[in-house]
């Protein structure tokens, strides 16, 4: 029986855009960073989310976290109000306890980590503010840790530097899991790394989401190892989400132009494989200033005059549980 | 015999560094024939940027290139000095590199940049130069040509100012385009733009390119041949059908399962360990530390360059007994 762990409904994020004037400061505009994104995940999933570079894709991740504040909508973490909780109002005991199970792991391990603090501070950090584990069990769980993301029990007296990147990134991930976390926010986990470390870390994540039964919301614009991690996927264009289905649902069968465009663009390493590309014309356009209606009209080869006016509702009416918002999905099933 | 555009010898460039000498390019070799597409595959610390440097000779300090020969045209470009360097470069070589952001100077409009370049090595006026500039811009591809003239680079957008750098690369038509990296920083969307650019810019200059990447995704799509780098040392030189259907060499072979794919779902094998620190890189093979077929032998001897076939080299000590697989 699959159980939701998290709900997020219509969240909405705006970085307002500040003139610094003479007299003083004026709002001119809004950077529609998330606009209106719902969607659920379940214990034990992964759902990947991608997207190209601008699109929203790492703020809705911060904003589901409370790391940056939301414009509106909500987000429901196994029963629990989330922006309730950590706004105004929220019990700090409540705060730490959601915090503990929500963790995240960033896309550089180089600046994620603190150069001046041994492996051992960083992982037992996270025990001094949740005071979750007795102090003279600190050693142990460490080096549990580190065995958890197979490196040794020596490196705990190490510095980041020390290091390589894969390594590091071994590091972030266990400074997430030191708190028993139940879901974890990794964006761009292995973007930063050589193409034969990655494999080693998005085969970790898998091993211990299938050890811990974690939820994942894994953030790339890599759209193979997203493929490669996620049950779902979606994706996103310009702060909305235009289509979300089963991964191999989405890839083979993509039902938005956006997306089928997106994954004709990736290359296949794969010699015999026989890629007509789609090129899209133009450029992502400016979140600040979207266009209206479907905001891919103006790249897009199908768009008539409704996907100009009107904006097309997210839904899965054509195959259950394949959420697409495009006017003419329907071309696609 | 097909004509031989480049052809690198025993190539070795170190960097003398105060922690020690790092051997970014220890001995490579490759040619690449005149009008193809060359791949030189690798990750961070293989050496294929450093070797595009040192056949252009733009080694940074305290590199330096300190053995083999490179032959470009006939001509043996490391007996060539510093100014006869100066007109080659730009004029019959050019490279694109992998972030427009640096590579493009700030301070200069595109205008400035592109006509820099004509003026030096072509008998041009200003105004044919700049006439010139307005045609390159058009050619790869970028709208209202006449007003980015006068733009400067921060005012683009990534995959245009990528595309500037483009244009500057061939404003001389080079016999010779090292593309290192070019779509690394470029969304998907745009990465596609961008090889499709170059596919059909190399169609209609003829021109030879060398393709340097850590994607296996665009090697397959966009070389006939590939040389695979790891540590400074090749590994494997076939064309790219060959390398992808029948690797022999083990770094290859685990280099291709490793990396996934959005055509489908498949378990990823783990090369484990790391890259190798090339101040004391491994003794025999350079991969066996990480090579899960690596014997005694391995440990202790270099492995030499053995032919397999006419077009595909590799080396490594046991390729004729081992049945490597790919997936394809």
């Amino acid at each position: 029986m699959q159980e939701t762990l998290i709900k997020v409904n219509s969240l909405v994020k705006h970085f307002d855009v500040i003139e610094r004037g003479i007299i003083g400061r004026k709002k001119i505009g809004e950077v529609h960073a998330v606009d209106s994104v719902s969607f659920n995940i379940q214990r034990g999933e992964t759902l990947g989310l991608v997207g190209e570079s601008g699109c929203g894709k790492t703020t809705t991740g911060k904003v589901l976290l409370y790391l940056e504040e939301p414009t509106s909508g909500s987000v429901i973490f196994d029963g629990v109000d989330v922006f309730g909780t950590f706004g105004k109002g929220g019990k700090h005991a409540d705060v730490k306890k959601l915090r503990r199970s929500m963790q995240m792991v960033f896309q550089n391990p180089y600046t994620s980590l603190d150069p001046r603090m041994t492996i051992f501070d960083i992982l037992s950090e996270p025990f001094i503010i949740h005071r979750n584990i007795p102090k003279e069990q600190w050693q142990e769980r460490v080096y549990e840790l580190l065995r958890m993301v197979n490196l040794e029990e020596y490196h705990a007296e190490r510095y980041p530097h020390e290091f390589s990147g894969g390594q590091r990134q071994r590091i972030a991930i266990a400074r997430a899991l030191a708190v028993d976390p139940e879901f974890i926010v990794c964006d761009e986990p292995v973007s930063s790394l050589d193409v034969s470390i990655r494999a080693q870390i998005l085969n970790l994540l898998v091993d211990l989401q299938k050890k811990k039964h974690f939820s994942y919301l894994y953030i790339s614009h890599d759209l193979s190892s997203v493929r490669q991690i996620s049950h779902r996927v979606a994706v996103m264009y310009v702060g909305e989400i235009v289509e979300l289905a089963d991964t191999n649902a989405l890839y083979d069968k993509p039902l938005h132009p956006y997306t089928q465009a997106l994954i004709s663009a990736v290359p296949v390493p794969d010699v015999k494989h026989k890629t007509s590309r789609i090129i899209l014309p133009g450029e992502v356009p400016s979140p600040i200033n979207p266009p209206t209606g479907c905001r891919f009209h103006p790249r897009c080869s199908y768009a008539t005059d409704i996907c100009k006016q009107v904006s097309p509702v997210f839904e899965d009416k054509l195959i259950k549980g394949h959420y697409v918002a495009c006017h003419h999905a329907a071309k696609f099933v | 015999m097909a004509n031989q555009l480049l052809e690198v010898s025993n190539l070795r460039t170190y960097f003398f560094t105060e922690a020690g000498v790092v051997k970014a390019v220890d001995d490579i070799s490759l040619s690449v024939e005149e009008g193809k597409t060359i791949g030189l595959v690798g990750e961070s610390g293989s050496g294929k940027s450093v070797t595009a440097q040192s056949v252009l000779r733009i080694v940074p300090r305290p590199g330096r290139v300190v053995g083999g020969t490179i032959k470009f045209d006939g001509e043996e470009l490391l007996k060539k000095s510093e100014a006869e360097m100066r007109k080659m470069r730009g004029a019959k070589m050019a490279i694109v590199f992998q972030d427009p952001t640096t590579s493009l100077n700030p301070l200069y409009t595109v205008e400035k940049q592109l006509t820099d370049i004509l003026l030096l090595h072509k008998q041009l006026t200003k105004n044919q130069a700049t006439a010139a500039a307005l045609k390159l811009l058009e050619k790869v591809g970028i709208s209202e040509p006449t007003s980015r003239l006068k733009a400067y680079p921060h005012e683009l957008s990534g995959g245009m100012k990528q595309r500037v750098a483009i244009a500057r690369a061939l404003s001389c038509n080079p016999k010779l385009l090292f593309a290192d990296e070019p779509t690394t920083n470029l969304d998907v969307t745009i990465q596609a733009q961008v090889l499709d650019l170059l596919k059909q810019l190399q169609k209609e200059f003829g021109m030879t390119m060398v393709m340097i990447t850590h994607d296996m995704g665009i090697v397959a799509d966009m070389t006939e041949r590939v040389t695979v780098l790891y540590a400074g040392k090749v590994m494997e030189d076939a064309d790219t059908v060959t390398l992808f259907t029948e690797p022999k060499h083990p770094y290859t072979e685990a280099l291709l399962k490793a990396v996934p794919s959005v055509a489908q779902t498949r378990a990823l094998e783990v090369i484990p360990g790391n890259i190798p620190n090339l101040i004391d890189p491994p003794t025999g093979c350079v991969f066996h530390p990480r090579c899960k077929y690596a014997k005694e032998i391995c440990m202790k001897q270099d492995p030499q360059w053995e032919k397999v076939s006419d077009n595909h080299y590799v080396a490594c000590h046991r390729w004729r007994e081992l049945k490597l697989e790919t997936r394809s």
